[in-house]
Order: C-alpha cells, then sequence, then structure tokens
C-alpha cells in the first residue's frame, strides 16, 4: 500500500505540475505559433505539460480539467511521447481502387472450388454456402505483406503490414448482384517487428456474406497459406423474406475489412491491415446524375480512415518508429492523428459538395467529428448514412457527429460558398483521456485534434449532386416484425476481465444458437466506468430504444456497431437471415475485444434460447 | 514478396509443413526491436522462486522462451482457486513441455505475506508440476513488474485492488516477439490452444471450432 499512497503523491504533483506549467504559459502570453515552435503545442492543438507528461493517454492514472488537455502520469517509466510533426504536409492518399484479374485462371493457385482446397494450400476449413447459386463474377488477388510507408515525412520509413502493399489497403468497388472471390495470401514476413501475429483471418466489415467468408475470428490461417473468400454481395431477405433479390431496404453501402485474428486483432490492425469496401446499385450509383445523384464517385465521393497512433521519440534506440502498446487493456490512445494512413494530410477541395466516407478505424478512441473554419466556427454538415447504411433522409448536423471504433458515418458536406484558398478542418472535439471512453466535454474548437485540412482550390466545377437540404428521400427502415425470443447482454469487467454475462470467449463455445430468419430483440447493457462500441457480425440491426427513449434521427436507420455508453441500456431488433454458420458478437474497442470481450453465437435450422433474458444465469 | 506463379506455389507446397521451422532458423530476428521490447516490458529485477533459488526475470524466465504468467496470491479466495485449478489442468494437457520448451509463472500480488515459503506450500497443496514456478520478490519491484506486464488499469481505484489483476493470464514467445492474453477461467483447452499459437515450430492450424 504505500506504493499506492506514494503514486498518488507523484500523480498529484504531476497533475499541479502540469496546471501551473499551463498558467506559465499562459500568463507569459505565448502565442500559438510560438508555443508550436517551442514543442510545448502538438500541431493537434494539444498542450504538451512538461516533466514528463504527455497529451497521451495516462497509462497510470490522471485526467483533464476540462479543457482538451488529458493531464497523467506515466507509471512506467520510457512510455515514449510521439515526436512532433509539421502538420499538413501532405496530401491525404486516396487508396487505390482494387482491381480483378482476367478471370478465374488467372488467379495464382489452383481454380476456385466450394469445398476448402486444403491439399493446395488453402486455410479455409468450411464449404462456400452459395458458390454455386451466387458465382462469383469478378475475381481479386490480394497479398498480405510487409511494405515501407511513409506515414510523415519527418518520420522514417514505417515497415507495416499492408493489403498489396498500402495502408490503407486497395479499395474494393462492388455491386449488388455481382458476387466476387478474393484470393487472399498472408505472404507476411518472419519478423514483427514488435507486435503482431502472422496468422489472419479477413473480416468483411458488414457484408450480408456467408460464415466462411465472413473472417470469423478463429479461420485465421498461416503464412504461406491462402483463403478464397465469396462475397455475394446480396442483399438481405433474399432467400427468406425477400425472395429472389432480397429487400432493397437492406442495401449497404461504405463497409471496411479488417484482420480479425482472435487476441490478436488490435495488433493487426495498428500494423495496416485495413481497408475500404464500398457497395453499390441501382440507386447508390456512384453517378450523381442517376439514382440517389449522391456525389460522383471517386472524384467526388472520398473514403477517409482515422486512426490515432504512437511512435517512439526521435532520441531513442528506434527513432520514430511506429509504438503499440503491448502493456494496456484498457485501450490505446495515439497522440498523433492518421487519416488514411498519413498524419494530418490536407486534401485540395473544389467548391462543390462531396461525399464523405468517415470511418473511425480504431483502436479504440471515439470522435466527435466538427468541420471547423479557419475563424474556428462551425461548418455544419448532413448525415446521410450511418454504419454504411443510407438514411430515410439527410439529417444536418450542426453539433458535429460521432464516431466510434468500426462506425462509419457517410456525410455531405458543401464547399460551394466557399472562396478559393479558404481552409477548413476536420476537427475532432472530443475530450478523451484514457481508454475507457470519451469525457462529455466538447472542447472549444480553437484546442480539437484537426486532423485534416481541407483547401478549397480555385477551380471551376459543377455540381449535379443532389442537395440535402431538399430533404431527399432514400431507403426505408425496413418493417419490424415480432420478435421470436429476447436475448439479454451485459458488457462487464470482472477480476480485471472483460466479459459478457460474466463469460470470456473461445473458439468452441457457441454461447447461444439463433434460428435461421427467426426475429429477435437483444438488449445490450454497458458496465459502470466504460464505454464499448459493440458489433454484431452479418445481419445490420434496428435500434429500438436508448434507455427506453427514441434513439436520435442518425440512430434511426440500420446499424452494424451500436455505442454503449455508461449503464447504457439499449434494445436490438434483428433478423439473421439466409445463411447459417458462426459469427461474433463483440466490443471494437480492439484491445477489450482482444482481452476476450466477445462471444461466438451460431445461426442454424434449430436456435435455442440460451441467453435469454429468462435465463436468471444472466439476470 | 514476388509474385508466385501456380508452379513455384505449387513446388512450395511439400515444404508447407516445415515452413515454421525453416522461418525459425532464418531469422535470429529484429535484434534491436526486442531490445526495445525488453527495456519497456521485461525489466530484469530479481525475484526469489518458490523453490528459493534467485532468478533474474528477464535473463533467466523471459528470454528465448514460450512462457505464460499470470499474477495471484496465496491467500485469494473468489476466483482465484479456479484459476490456479485451469492453470494445472493446462500444465497437465501440456505434459513434459512444461519445464522443456514452455514454462509457467505465477508471480504474487503480496509479495510480503509471500514468501517462497508461503508459496512452496501454496504450489505443493495445489500439485504444482516442475516447470512451473511461484514467484515473490522485492514489493515495488513486484510492482513495478506488474505494471510493465500489463497487469494494470489506468483507473488508479481499480488498479489498488488486487482482485483486478487476477483475471488474465499473458502468454508469449519473447524471440517471435508475439504477445497475448487469455482470462484465467477460460476452459483449459482453450488456454492450451492460445499457448500453443507461439510454437513457431509447427505451422499453426486454424483454431478447434466444432
Amino acid at each position: 500500500m504505500a506504493n499506492i499512497s506514494k503514486r498518488n503523491r507523484r500523480l498529484e504533483k504531476a497533475i499541479m505540475d502540469a496546471s501551473k506549467n499551463r498558467r506559465e504559459l499562459i500568463a507569459a502570453q505565448l502565442s500559438r505559433r510560438d508555443l508550436i515552435k517551442m514543442g510545448l503545442l502538438t500541431s493537434a492543438g494539444f498542450l504538451i505539460p512538461k516533466n514528463g507528461l504527455s497529451a497521451r493517454a495516462p497509462q497510470f492514472g490522471g485526467g483533464s480539467f476540462g479543457d482538451g488537455n488529458c493531464y497523467g502520469f506515466y507509471g512506467r517509466g520510457g512510455t515514449p511521447v510521439s515526436p512532433p510533426t509539421t502538420p499538413y504536409l501532405e496530401a491525404m492518399p486516396i487508396p487505390p481502387i482494387a482491381q480483378p484479374v482476367l478471370n478465374a485462371d488467372a488467379l495464382t493457385g489452383p481454380l476456385p472450388q466450394a469445398a476448402p482446397n486444403t491439399a493446395a494450400g488453402e486455410g479455409r476449413t468450411r464449404a462456400h454456402q452459395a458458390f454455386t447459386t451466387l458465382p462469383p463474377q469478378k475475381y481479386y488477388e490480394v497479398h498480405q505483406r510487409e511494405a515501407d510507408i511513409i506515414v510523415h515525412p519527418e518520420l522514417p520509413v514505417q515497415k507495416l503490414w499492408t493489403f498489396n502493399g498500402t495502408v490503407p489497403g486497395q479499395t474494393y468497388v462492388a455491386n449488388y448482384g455481382q458476387p466476387i472471390l478474393v484470393r487472399n495470401f498472408n505472404d507476411l514476413p518472419p519478423n514483427n517487428g514488435g507486435f503482431g501475429i502472422q496468422s489472419v483471418s479477413t473480416h468483411l466489415h458488414n457484408g450480408h456474406t456467408p460464415s466462411e467468408s465472413d473472417g470469423f475470428p478463429c479461420d485465421f490461417f498461416a503464412v504461406t497459406k491462402w483463403y478464397d473468400q465469396h462475397y455475394p454481395n446480396v442483399l438481405a431477405g433474399f432467400a427468406s423474406t425477400h425472395p429472389p433479390n432480397g429487400d432493397i431496404n437492406e442495401s449497404m453501402s461504405t463497409l471496411w475489412y479488417h484482420d480479425h485474428r482472435v487476441d490478436f486483432t488490435a495488433q493487426n490492425v495498428y500494423k495496416g491491415l485495413a481497408g475500404f469496401y464500398l457497395l453499390f446499385n441501382q440507386f447508390d450509383t456512384g453517378n450523381e446524375s442517376t439514382g440517389f445523384r449522391l456525389p460522383q464517385f471517386p472524384e467526388f465521393d472520398i473514403p477517409m480512415m482515422f486512426n490515432d497512433k504512437n511512435f517512439d521519440p526521435l532520441n531513442g534506440p528506434t527513432p520514430g518508429k511506429l509504438v503499440f502498446d503491448l502493456a494496456n487493456r484498457d485501450g490505446i490512445l495515439g497522440d498523433k492523428f492518421l487519416v488514411n494512413g498519413k498524419i494530418q494530410p490536407f486534401f485540395n477541395v473544389k467548391r462543390r459538395r462531396y461525399r464523405f466516407r468517415w470511418l473511425n478505424g480504431g483502436p479504440s478512441r471515439f470522435y466527435q467529428f466538427y468541420i471547423t473554419k479557419q475563424d474556428n466556427t462551425n461548418h455544419p454538415f448532413w448525415v446521410i448514412a450511418n454504419d454504411g447504411n443510407l438514411l430515410p433522409n439527410p439529417v444536418l448536423m450542426t453539433n458535429g457527429v460521432r464516431i466510434a471504433v468500426a462506425e462509419r458515418m457517410d456525410v455531405i458536406v458543401d464547399f460551394s460558398t466557399f472562396a478559393p484558398g479558404t481552409k477548413l478542418y476536420i476537427n475532432n472535439r472530443l475530450e478523451q483521456c484514457d481508454g475507457a471512453g470519451p469525457s462529455d466535454n466538447i472542447v472549444s474548437a480553437s484546442q480539437g485534434n484537426k486532423v485534416l485540412e481541407l483547401r478549397v482550390t480555385s477551380d471551376t466545377v459543377t455540381d449535379g449532386s443532389v442537395n440535402p437540404a431538399t430533404n431527399p428521400h432514400f431507403y426505408n427502415v425496413p418493417a419490424r416484425e415480432p420478435e421470436d425470443i429476447t436475448r439479454c447482454f451485459k458488457f462487464d469487467r470482472e477480476n480485471g476481465q472483460w466479459v459478457i454475462n460474466n463469460e470470456v470467449f473461445a473458439c468452441d463455445d457457441v454461447r447461444f444458437k439463433v434460428k435461421r430468419n427467426n426475429a429477435e430483440r437483444w438488449q445490450l447493457e454497458g458496465g459502470f466506468d466504460w464505454q464499448h462500441p459493440i458489433h454484431i457480425h452479418f445481419e445490420e440491426h434496428q435500434i429500438i430504444s436508448r434507455n427506453r427513449n427514441t434513439p436520435t434521427l442518425i440512430e434511426r436507420g440500420r446499424k452494424d456497431v451500436v455505442r454503449l455508453g455508461e449503464n447504457d441500456d439499449v434494445e436490438l431488433f434483428f433478423r439473421f437471415r439466409d445463411f447459417v454458420g458462426r459469427y461474433p458478437m463483440h466490443c471494437h474497442n480492439t484491445i477489450h475485444e482482444d482481452h476476450a470481450m466477445m462471444l461466438r453465437f451460431d445461426i442454424d435450422d434449430v436456435g435455442n434460447s440460451n441467453e435469454s433474458c429468462d435465463d436468471d444465469h444472466h439476470r | 514478396m514476388a509474385r508466385l506463379n501456380r508452379r513455384s506455389m505449387l513446388g512450395a507446397l511439400p515444404a508447407a509443413p516445415f515452413a515454421g521451422g525453416l522461418v525459425a532458423r532464418a531469422s535470429t530476428l529484429d535484434d534491436k526491436s526486442r531490445e526495445v521490447t525488453r527495456m519497456r516490458y521485461f525489466p530484469n529485477v530479481e525475484l526469489i522462486t518458490h523453490l528459493g533459488k534467485k532468478v533474474r526475470f528477464y535473463d533467466d524466465l523471459i528470454k528465448n522462451k514460450i512462457v505464460v504468467i499470470n499474477f495471484m496470491y496465496a491467500d485469494c479466495e473468489g476466483i482465484c482457486p479456479a484459476i490456479t485449478a485451469n492453470l494445472l489442468r493446462a500444465q497437465k494437457l501440456l505434459g513434459d513441455r512444461v519445464g522443456r520448451d514452455i514454462f509457467m509463472y505465477s508471480l504474487t500480488l503480496s509479495a510480503e505475506k509471500d514468501t517462497p515459503e508461503v508459496l512452496k506450500h501454496y504450489a505443493a497443496m495445489h500439485g504444482v508440476k516442475p516447470g512451473w514456478l511461484f514467484l515473490t520478490g522485492k514489493p515495488d519491484e513486484i510492482d513495478g513488474l506488474r505494471r510493465s506486464l500489463g497487469f494494470s488499469t489506468g483507473n488508479l481505484k481499480l488498479d489498488k485492488e488486487k482482485t483486478n489483476h487476477i483475471g488474465m493470464v499473458k502468454y508469449g514467445n519473447e524471440r517471435r516477439e508475439w504477445w497475448g492474453m487469455v482470462p484465467g477461467k477460460a476452459k483449459p483447452t482453450w488456454i492450451v490452444e492460445s499457448i500453443l499459437w507461439m510454437d513457431d515450430t509447427k505451422v499453426s492450424k486454424p483454431a478447434a471450432q466444432p
């Protein structure tokens, strides 16, 4: 106990020092530029307090004064603080669009087949369910391999793990009604450079994908192996409620893929294994003169993946190297903000409307993004899709939009009123000081993390896209039906271990069985002190209520990640249609996920009532 | 990596079962990275085993080994006995590999009370076999070790409670820099499976998931 009180005293002193430093700095009336020059203010707007304190999440205690700065004491010596980097030096990359090979015969290795081709080195263990009924029309080949990646010109080249050499990986552009097959090779190197494991399972989040191609956490495969993933690109309901083509109101648009290897997801995704998968159809066409007339893809329809990461100090043995904290079980917060793999890049925009597809790529942080003008006033935007699902109508956001890990928000931003040369910023104003979750403080616009600079160009440009202010209609929310069963899940921590209904994950532990095509109601409850973004694979859910209230407008659609705040109570409506097999539900704070905050459920034609709310084991 | 054509890939296939071994020999791996990992997570503090032997944490217990680490204390009730029982069954399932190429360590959260004698009694009482060491040492050093290894939380109030550090079991392969955690309350077969992922002399198979 002597240690604890000693640590508390040191923590108190550290916090007092930080506060004193801040007062000194304010008293000296230094400008923002002076502070950046002195290395006391990060380009993201965070003060770097002196005496070993940093803007990074404190490992052992700390907190905030509600001023956007996190003060903490590092109980463990040598925790690095990332080197300073000059913001907005490089253009934001847009991941390349994946190109199919000519035909099935052009794939490396044997022709694809329904059964796992174990003899030829395939890692798959179960036959494709829809290989003959929804045969692939296009074939892709992807190699997971190490590549040299520049995340910022002032930092050294990083050895990252990639899909075909880029971070984020190449973007798949897919169409409903056009099934594809991706042959996925594990060519990762023997040397991991400090974290990550060289066995992988790639999840398509959140396709209506048969289990064997979903990227279940236990379907990982080793170096030298490959895995054929068959994505039918088919609407939910096609073989059940809405034959033969499925329910158009279940259309999805912004999906992503990422590694999902059990226990090592956080490390492998942090190391680079993630990318976008976009789905179009006859309404969301990618052509702004047809269908819903959403901004033209790819010129004005831009995927953006946000991550926060840490890098070793420049004066250490591995200067400027990407670092993953292997000793963190709460959640990892980075002090560098990356968009599409670059730290604080810029992006040129023309004077018109854009569709930005925002994705929080983790590992743990929650964002609340605003578009901030140079004078720090707010530029509202419209949310049109939540988790890649178009809402019934656009929703005007005047107070930013919150995005937890793995959530996606498609937004329409209008730059037509800005003079050429205007700069705007995608600005995270949500204060978060540790992995437990954000505080509810929204910091001032000048103190946020300005993660991307948007530069308005002078190009003349036309805009044929729909004006969200005219309140266009997209899809209806699919009709619900009476549920066959209600299941209850509590997300909590027990003996320092993350649990769902007091249990932990194991690959062979089927916690409950869902009867195919049944409707279910799930009640999710958050624990004390922690926030969790909960992801359920396979089919999109609807939020019936949040703390017994009707959810907000942007949550009145379809989702695959639901944010559980402290002690939140959320009711979800589900159907699990068309396919059978195993799927997980898990916290998408990838640190929690890797520490067993996950369960397996199976879909079959019988089902069972395990984890039902009536089961007194749980309530 | 050069793109394999079908022929070279097929040629490579018969070698696949040995690929792990080849990889292991080919790579003395990244010594600088290992060194940084050592400095960051594995302080080379002196500990005493339940057999009364003095050891250095990194040099003697971690370096070049597949290891299984948890924290406990001898008079812990509640979930502790169940976790110890699970690890005992895991030790039994792993057989004579424990002590040969897989090493199990239980560090005390109560260094003042848990002398080597107390731990020796604890190990004997539970029927612990060789290859699994119970460790004590200087309280502040063990506390530092606990935090370095990630048996901690940023929430200081929760961090004070010993019972918040007993739920997890860390597993790893120091040379390959693979580090994960498995819950101590998981089924012993699952704990064993997680530990065996660390064995790089075999190509890892997909997890058992009937």
